[in-house]
């Protein structure tokens, strides 16, 4: 699903070039759980953004589902993250004038499909996540983790085979955590989706069969957890 | 399809700012309603002149004692009288010219019973008829005999016909001029306005020679204030005032290198440069147009700048989620075109309440065409095209990483 060669980025600034992520190889398989850890500065959100399709790296190959990305045009990119991915985010990023159901259609409406099938895929999924009824209200009259399943729902939306979550239970209690993490876990297995999620917090982690640690642009730490050990 | 939802989403945008979209909008309403007041003042002043060119008769040339160009102390146009009766026969005889009418003005008292009128009075020929294109409502016209006998014979106008007989009618009635009694043997047509704005309907003629002898006594036997000829076609109007001219230099005995005594017009030429007079107007609201047109454009390139800079995470989220770099461009570019079309929309229905009122207001004639609403829909796409593309252009390239990290 995911393979890195070499992948590096480097930033130019002020003070001289700075080695966010110096030489990563990471293969990941479909249908894997992976939690992406390490502190600030560790090189884990530039991972996360070069996995997105979100940057290109400096140096080094990504190749995903099979296709080399590392090479590709912004309008390229665009396309491979509208059909490819499902991005959640800390802070939801719900489009604030839009209408729950419209934002769960708005990927659709880039991938093209028309306005019936847009509305019925959203209808669909918003049940999935456990919001029926609320397809009409917008995303302010929704609690956190509310608004979290909204933004799965529409990561959800054209089908993708990686979902990349950037710190999900980062802005929710620790009760709406677990259910938002459950969410991931059954759709993680019932689906086959692959998901890769960047946490601080090891409860979370948990919830992941696979653990990546970062520190200083290298990968310090990869270990499958122990069968048996669910959360 | 993507288009009909941005259309839709643009409205959105713009209705969560109410008030700024309305100020936005206004300097294109007030362009375009002075584009649409413009053009409907231009076309108006057009269609009034080709309407006042018709009424006064086609092909004109008006021909006036003395000497145009006034260098020194030049004894103005039409001061001395020079031109004469002969003169006038002299001119119909040119191959170039249909026909000419000598013509003797003054005004006068009229009197019928006891209500009088003043008005102004023509001494004039039965060709004059011919050469102002006028039709005759009732009644006849006098005949040469009756000019060359000087008879007490008149045609009023239509005002005239109003004021002294009311509903009786006149054909046969005896009116006194200067206390002189003329009988009434016609009434002309209405013809309306003429283009600097006198009633020509107020108007009494009589033969050329009574009113030389009876009513405006002149120092010169046989003189005429002016003539009037009419050219054989719009082609030939240039060769034929040379002609005429030409005639009335050999007739008044004018050596080489001297000055005419008389003056030949275009009537046509001169009535087109009156014409350019009403287009300053048009011209002034020509030019308000295009300012207001550029101040709107910049307004809404302004405004847009300010919604990217402040939608810059909504454009990062729409990125993230698989929007092309066209289709952020396109969303902004709508959302600058549905300013600019709105306040078209507006500023056309301003534009032709304006006219109207202009209409009532100042009594000129307006004329909205179809063509000018078209142009000016024309020009707001243009300008919220032009004036949108820009902030598009920087929407489309933000880096989605930084407009995701934006707050």
């Amino acid at each position: 699903m995911i393979k890195t060669t070499s992948l590096a980025k480097d930033y130019v600034t002020g003070a001289g070039a700075f080695h966010a992520l110096r030489g990563v190889d990471v293969s990941i398989d479909r249908g894997e759980f992976v939690a992406v850890m390490g502190p600030s500065g560790s090189g884990k959100s530039t991972f996360m953004n070069l996995l997105g399709c979100l940057d290109k790296p400096s140096a080094g190959h990504y190749h995903l589902a099979g296709r080399d990305v590392s090479g590709m045009r912004p309008d390229e990119l665009a396309a491979v993250r509208n059909k490819l991915i499902g991005f959640v985010f800390q802070g939801f990023n719900l489009l604030p004038r839009l209408s729950v159901l419209d934002n769960v259609a708005l990927p659709m409406l880039y991938a093209g499909a028309g306005h019936a099938t847009r509305r019925a895929r959203a209808l669909a999924l918003l049940k999935r996540v456990g919001l029926e009824g609320k397809s009409h209200q917008m995303p302010n009259q929704l609690s956190g983790g509310q608004q979290q399943r909204v933004a799965i729902a529409r990561a959800l939306v054209n089908q993708p085979q990686l979902i990349l979550a950037d710190e999900p239970t980062g802005n929710l209690d620790s009760e709406t955590s677990h259910e938002v993490m459950n969410l991931f876990t059954e759709l993680n297995r019932e689906e086959g989706i692959t998901l890769v999620l960047v946490t601080h917090e090891m409860d979370i982690a948990a919830f992941a069969r696979r653990r990546i640690r970062f520190l200083d642009g290298n990968v310090v730490e990869d270990s499958l957890k122990e069968a048996g050990a669910a959360a | 399809m993507i288009f009909p939802s941005l259309v839709g989403s643009a409205f959105q945008a713009l209705r969560a700012n109410a008030l700024r979209t309305f100020l936005t909008m206004l300097g294109m309403m007030i362009g375009v309603a002075a584009v649409i007041l413009m053009l409907a003042i231009g076309e108006g002043a057009k269609a009034m002149v080709n309407q006042a060119i018709e009424s006064m008769g086609s092909n004109l040339f008006i021909i006036l004692s003395g000497a145009s160009t006034s260098s020194g102390a030049r004894v103005a146009v039409g001061s001395k009288p020079t031109l004469t009766y002969d003169d006038a026969q002299a001119i119909r005889r040119l191959p170039l010219v249909r026909d000419a009418a000598p013509v003797m003005p003054g005004s006068a008292q009229i009197v019928y019973g006891n209500i009088n009128w003043s008005t102004s009075v023509f001494g004039v020929t039965p060709e004059y008829l011919t050469v102002r294109n006028w039709e005759l409502e009732s009644g006849g016209f006098f005949t040469e005999s009756e000019v060359r006998s000087g008879a007490r014979v008149a045609v009023i106008g239509r005002v005239v016909a109003r004021e002294l007989f009311g509903d009786e009618e006149p054909v046969g009635k005896i009116i006194r001029i200067k206390r002189s009694p003329f009988q009434v043997i016609g009434v002309l047509a209405e013809k309306g306005q003429s283009l600097d704005g006198r009633d020509q309907d107020d108007t009494v003629m009589v033969p050329l020679t009574s009113a030389q002898q009876k009513l405006f006594g002149s120092p010169f036997p046989g003189a005429v204030r002016f003539i009037m000829a009419q050219g054989e076609s719009e082609r030939v109007m240039d060769a034929a005032e040379e002609s005429i001219t030409s005639l009335l230099r050999m007739r008044h005995r004018i050596g080489k290198g001297e000055e005419n005594d008389f003056t030949v017009r275009n009537l046509a030429a001169s009535a087109q440069a009156q014409a350019m007079a009403t287009n300053v107007m048009s011209y002034l609201l020509g030019a308000i147009a295009a300012v207001s047109l550029l101040v709107g454009g910049i307004g809404i390139m302004n405004i847009m700048l300010v919604s990217v800079t402040e939608r810059t995470r909504e454009i990062g989220i729409r990125m993230a989620i698989g929007a092309r770099r066209s289709d952020i461009l396109w969303q902004f570019l709508i959302e600058a075109l549905t300013v600019s079309v709105m306040g078209c929309l507006i500023g056309m229905v301003l534009g032709v309440g304006g006219a109207l009122l202009v209409e009532k207001l100042a009594g000129l004639t307006v004329v909205v065409s179809v063509s000018s609403l078209m142009m000016a829909t024309g020009v707001a796409l243009a300008v919220g095209l032009f004036f949108g593309f820009y902030p598009a252009r920087r929407a489309a390239g933000l880096d989605p990483i930084e407009a995701l990290r934006t707050q």
